[in-house]
Parts: structure tokens; sequence; C-alpha cells
């Protein structure tokens, strides 16, 4: 703490579209085109990794998981202001769930102990679950506090945030080590200057494969994943009842007696 | 690590017909000299296993194997602030009880908390067979390290063989802690929950790539089978006084729990109409052309008693709060009747709200996705249909509901 803090920030490369679309023909996923970005939440969280390094001074790592183009979203994180980058990818970790992903993510973070803080992003426009962040903190043995919308200051190695649940705003404060997901509301994602992309550019980006992250490969991957996608889908369209092009009057007159059929007035 | 594989393909025997590339949803096989290469982003979807033409594909089976023979049981958390239960765990009980009469195994509620007595008997009486409750000083608040240490000691003892959670932002920040702590797999925000009937297994069906895609995901060798549950969607379980369920109170052992983040205020969202809970929503969209839209909308809801909804565009357009959106990036929706105003249906909107008992919709744009999901659909002008249908509605009422 008294040379600044150790921040670690964990994004991942995500489809720049949620659109999209099943070939109803091949049953298979349209994706032509479509280009890679950091997953928009993560910018929030190396947003704020940024800033608590400009208030407290430190370090920020980013790390992400991925195949070997992931290594431009963690250039476009240096961009933004983040030190050093390591890409954890080898075919070994292909096929991961969440608890494979956050256990890769953990092992990959020991080695770059100390650290004071976690940050990552709400969850992914992809896989969309969430999962990866409170999993990662329970691999790590730390504690974790999701929804985070407000840093509010760090104390003698504790950290006071709030946080936004369903029906009302928490304040927290815990030891750090400690890792955060953040909100949407935390902060506003800076652009990357001139001068951050010609750092990016030529930044070393390091690279974990099995050998640097150690263990048993079948802990990781697939092999690793107790959960299995077993089909993927478009959603069917539920039934519809009737559609009619009628005047406003009738119109109105046929609502009416629906409500009334189905007792609701 | 080529020698590490996850699908197996017997290149040999292989004749580069490509047949696999196409079939890939995810775009991870390119052929490289004329032999198919996965790709690092393969999500074993299995789609290229049967689509190979010579059946030369095959998954290499996960290396996880428990005790799942020992697990028996659906068992529901019940997640309860100041003692009153959130009503998405009686939503988890009436999904758990048609899983459990499947399986022909018991349903478990468990309820943490402090002075909870009564909440345990209102889950009795909702169809649990047993209700395990820890009641604790040092539960009092929903904190995820001792109430992850307490599930997790839970599931070690009575060993249920489901365990579902309500997708509620607690629920979604505690699920992913007690499934690593548990080592165990867990899927996030379930819409569909069913068994398989051969293998008995839990097959859960979630949104990805916001909504536009459904995926059907299962958890074969680890137990229990976690999932976290979209609120509002699945049938809240009748109260049945005749139910016989057995109340267990469990001794709180502090041992081995953790408690390293203190709360140190709550201060409660402002009471907004709660378009969750509403038995009515009203819903506008951009058809609705102006912010002025609105006004019609709450007019009519405040006559039935409704809450206002509304589309994501609408609220981007900064012409009604966040709070009132309806959809994946808002909030789900299942009242007895949603009336989609101007709203043309995106399939964002249409997930959050599809599952309401009934549908009006009212669009200019006779191919509206909307009317798709319509009980009934009407083209025409909301601001020519709406004003009538309000004066329809107050003469009804006024006149002691007579027609």
């Amino acid at each position: 703490m008294s040379e600044g803090l150790n921040i670690i920030v964990c994004i991942k490369q995500v489809p720049a579209t949620t659109e999209v679309e099943i070939d109803p023909e091949t049953g298979t996923l349209k994706r032509e085109g479509i280009e890679s970005v950091i997953n928009p939440f993560d910018e929030y969280a190396i947003e704020e990794s940024i800033r608590l390094k400009e208030k407290y001074g430190g370090i920020v790592k980013v790390v992400t998981m991925g195949p070997p183009m992931a290594e431009q979203a963690l250039r476009d994180a240096i961009a933004m202001g983040c030190d050093q980058a390591i890409l954890i990818t080898d075919r070994v970790f292909a096929g991961a769930d969440t608890w494979a992903t956050s256990l890769t993510l953990a092992r990959c973070i020991d080695k770059l102990k100390p650290y004071d803080i976690v940050l990552c992003g709400l969850k992914t426009t992809d896989g969309d679950t969430g999962q990866t962040g409170p999993e990662l903190a329970e691999h790590l043995g730390i504690p974790h506090i999701c929804y985070v919308n407000r840093i509010l200051g760090i104390d003698n190695g504790v950290m006071r945030v709030t946080r936004a649940l369903d029906d009302g705003v928490e304040t927290l404060e815990s030891n750090l080590p400690l890792l955060l997901t953040v909100t949407k509301e935390i902060n506003h994602p800076r652009l990357a200057t001139l001068k951050g992309r010609l750092l990016a550019k030529r930044a070393e980006i390091k690279k974990f494969t099995l050998k640097e992250i150690g263990g048993d490969p079948k802990e990781y991957g697939l092999s690793g994943s107790f959960t299995r996608v077993i089909k993927v889908f478009t959603p069917s369209p539920p039934v519809s009842g009737e559609v009619m092009e009628v005047d406003p009057e009738i119109a109105a007159q046929k609502i009416f007696e629906k409500l009334v059929e189905i007792k609701v007035i | 690590m080529e020698d590490f594989e996850v699908i197996r393909i017997d290149l040999e025997k292989c004749s580069g017909c490509g047949i696999c590339v196409s079939a890939c949803p995810f775009g991870s096989i390119e052929m490289v000299e004329n032999h198919p290469l996965i790709k690092e982003d393969c999500r074993l979807c299995g789609s290229c296993v049967s689509a190979c033409p010579l059946g030369l594909i095959s998954l290499v089976e996960s290396s996880k194997k428990g005790d799942v023979e020992q697990y028996k049981g659906v068992a529901v958390f019940a997640e309860q602030r100041g003692g009153v239960i959130h009503p998405v765990a009686y939503e988890l009980l009436g999904k758990g009880k048609e899983l459990s009469k499947q399986l022909n195994e018991p349903l478990y509620a468990v309820l943490l908390g402090c002075g909870i007595k009564e909440a345990a008997g209102e889950l009795a009486i909702r169809g649990a067979d047993k209700v395990y409750v820890y009641d604790d000083p040092m539960l009092r608040e929903i904190r995820e390290d001792p109430y992850a240490d307490v599930l997790s000691k839970f599931v070690k003892e009575e060993k249920p063989s489901i365990f579902l959670i309500g997708a509620t932002a607690i629920g979604r920040s505690l699920g992913p802690k007690l499934a690593a702590k548990l080592r165990t797999g867990l899927t996030a925000d379930c819409t569909g929950l069913e068994i398989d009937p051969e293998t008995k297994l839990l097959k859960q069906t979630r949104p990805a790539f916001g909504g536009n895609v459904m995926a059907t995901i299962i958890c074969p060798d680890s137990r229990p089978q976690m999932a976290t549950v979209r609120y509002k969607v699945m049938k809240e379980a009748e109260k049945n006084s005749d139910s016989k369920g057995e109340i267990i109170e469990k001794k709180m052992d502090y041992k081995g729990i953790s408690d390293r983040v203190k709360i140190l205020d709550f201060q409660p969202a402002k009471e907004t109409v709660s378009i969750v809970d509403a038995d009515i929503v009203i819903s506008g969209g951009k058809g609705l052309g102006e912010a002025k839209g609105f006004r019609l909308l709450e007019e009519l809801a405040n006559i039935m008693d409704g809450a206002v909804g509304a589309s994501r565009p609408t609220v981007d357009e900064g012409w009604i709060d966040y709070t009132h959106q309806v959809g994946l990036s808002g909030k789900t929706v299942r009242p007895k009747l949603y009336i989609a105003c101007g709203i043309s249906g995106a399939v964002q909107h249409l997930a959050g709200m599809k599952t309401s008992d009934y549908i009006i919709a009212i669009n200019k744009d006779k191919e509206a996705p909307i009317f798709k999901v319509a009980t009934l659909g009407i083209v025409g002008d909301c601001y020519e249909v709406l004003p009538i249908l309000q004066k329809k509605i107050m003469e009804y009422k006024k006149n002691g509901k007579l027609r």
C-alpha cells in the first residue's frame, strides 16, 4: 500500500454486436463481418482502475483469457491507461464455462501477487452471466462486492463503496484485497489518447500458456467445466392471437370487451 | 498443446468436405490444408459432431465425475429481507415442485435470516416438504460471505441434487460464490427448467447474446445442479394450508464462516410504481412519437390501477425514467395484462414481457413484431384508440360494473 495500489483488471473480448441471428435454413449463427471489441461493461472497470491509480498511485495490470486475437483488447486497454497486459492463451483453455474461466484467471492472478484490488465488469455482452467475477473472488480466497456504482475511498487498507441492489443502495466496507464488479453508473470511460495509442502499439503483451499458469490440463477449458451447452436456438415466437385493422371506436370496444372478459376492470 | 483436444476429428478419414465449417454456429472451424481446424473460441456446442456426414467428429468427455448418485431432492434458496420472503422464492417453489414430482424426490426450502420463524411457515404452506431454517443475528442482512458458507454447509449435509436461487441482484452475486465453493456448475438467469425424461438431468435454458439466442445447458457430472432463475418467469406455488411441510431449525456453527464485508448503510429505493409487481402494465414505445404520450398511458394506468412501462428507446430518448424500462436491459414483468402502445416489439423487449397472461398491442404498423405475441392486436393509432377506451372504462366503473 505504501507504494500505491496494485490493481488488476479483468476484461474479455466480445463480438461488437449482440444482434446475432440464426439462419433458419442451416440453424447456424450468422456472423459475417462482426468485429471484436472490449466487452462494453469492462471499459468501466478499466476506467475505474485508472482513476484509482491516478488518485492513490500504483500500477494497473490488465488480464484477459482468449484466443491470440484478444491481444487487441489488451492493447486498447493500455491505450486507455493500463500499465501492463497479460494474455492467457492456450488451446487447453478452450471451451471453458465460468467456473473453469474463473479458475484459470485465478491461477494467473495468483502469479501477479501482491495485489490489492481486482476489478471486473458487471457481465459480458455475449455470455451475459455476470458469474466470472464472484467465482474468481472465491477461487482467489478474497471477498467480492458486485454492482459497485461508487468507490467512496480507501483508508488504511479498508475500502468503502456503494452498490446498487434491486431494492436500494448499500454502503459497504471491506479490507483489501477485494474484488469488485462495477456498473455503468460508476464513471464515463475515457477515450484513448494518441499518445496512449502509440504506447499501446509498442507495449509488450505477456503471454501465459498452460506452462506459465501451471496445473493439470484437465482442470481447464472444457474438461475443467461443469456445465455443457447442449443446444443453441432462436427463441420461438409465441402463438399470436387476433390482429385487427378497424376504426378506433370498434378497436376500443374490442379492447374493452377483452378487459371485462379477463376480469381486470 | 496440440495433443490436448476437446473435440476429436479423425483427420485420416476426413474428406475435407467442409460441412462442419458451415455447421459451426460460432465460426470456430476453419479449413487448413483441406482439413478442419477447431479454433480457440470453440464453445463445444457439438453442432459439428452431428453435422459430419462421415461421423468422424466426437466430443472428448469431461473429466469431472462426482458422486452424483448420493444427491437427491430439489432445494430452493428463499431470499428474504427483514423477514419478508422475496416472491421469487415462491416461484422457485412452484417450479421446484414440478421438478421434484418428475424426479419423485423431495422439495426443500432453505431460509437464512434473523427472526424468521413466521416466514418459514409461509414456505411450508407453499409446498416445501422440508424448510431448513438458519436463524442467527449474523445472518440478519444478506451478505455473500456468511450466506455462501452456511449454504455450502447445508448442501454438504443435505445433498440436494438441484439447487435453485432467484436471479435477483443478491442471488446473482451469492450464487456464483456458492457454486465456486461447492465446485459445481451454475447456469445464470434461467428462463426455462425441465427434467430430461431419460437422463433425469436438469435442462437449463437461458438467453445469451442479449436474448437473440437461447442456450440449453446441463451440468452432468457434479452436484448440485445449480441455476439462478429469472424473477417473474416461473409461476408462483399456490398456498395450500393442508401442506404438511416440516420446519427444521438448523444449528448455526460459526466454524469456517467468513465475515469480511460490513454493511454500513442501506437506503431503500424510492417508492416508485413498481412495474414488476403490478397486475396491469401499460407500456409505451417510440410509436408514441413524444414524451407527452406517456401522460395518456399514465391516465389510463391510474384508472386501471396499473403501472406504466416503457421500451428502451423511449428511455434512451429521456421520455421516461429507466425504472420503467421493460426488457432484457430493464425489468422482466409478468402481469395479468400487458398493453403495448406504439411498441414495435424488438426481441429484447419481448424477452421482458412475453410471459404476461394477456398482451394487447396497439401499433400503426401492421407488420410490427409485437403482434406476433399479442393476444389481441389493434392496427391503429394509440392517440385515437386510448381516449375512447379510457371513456368506456370510466363509464363502466361509474355504472357499477354494469354494461
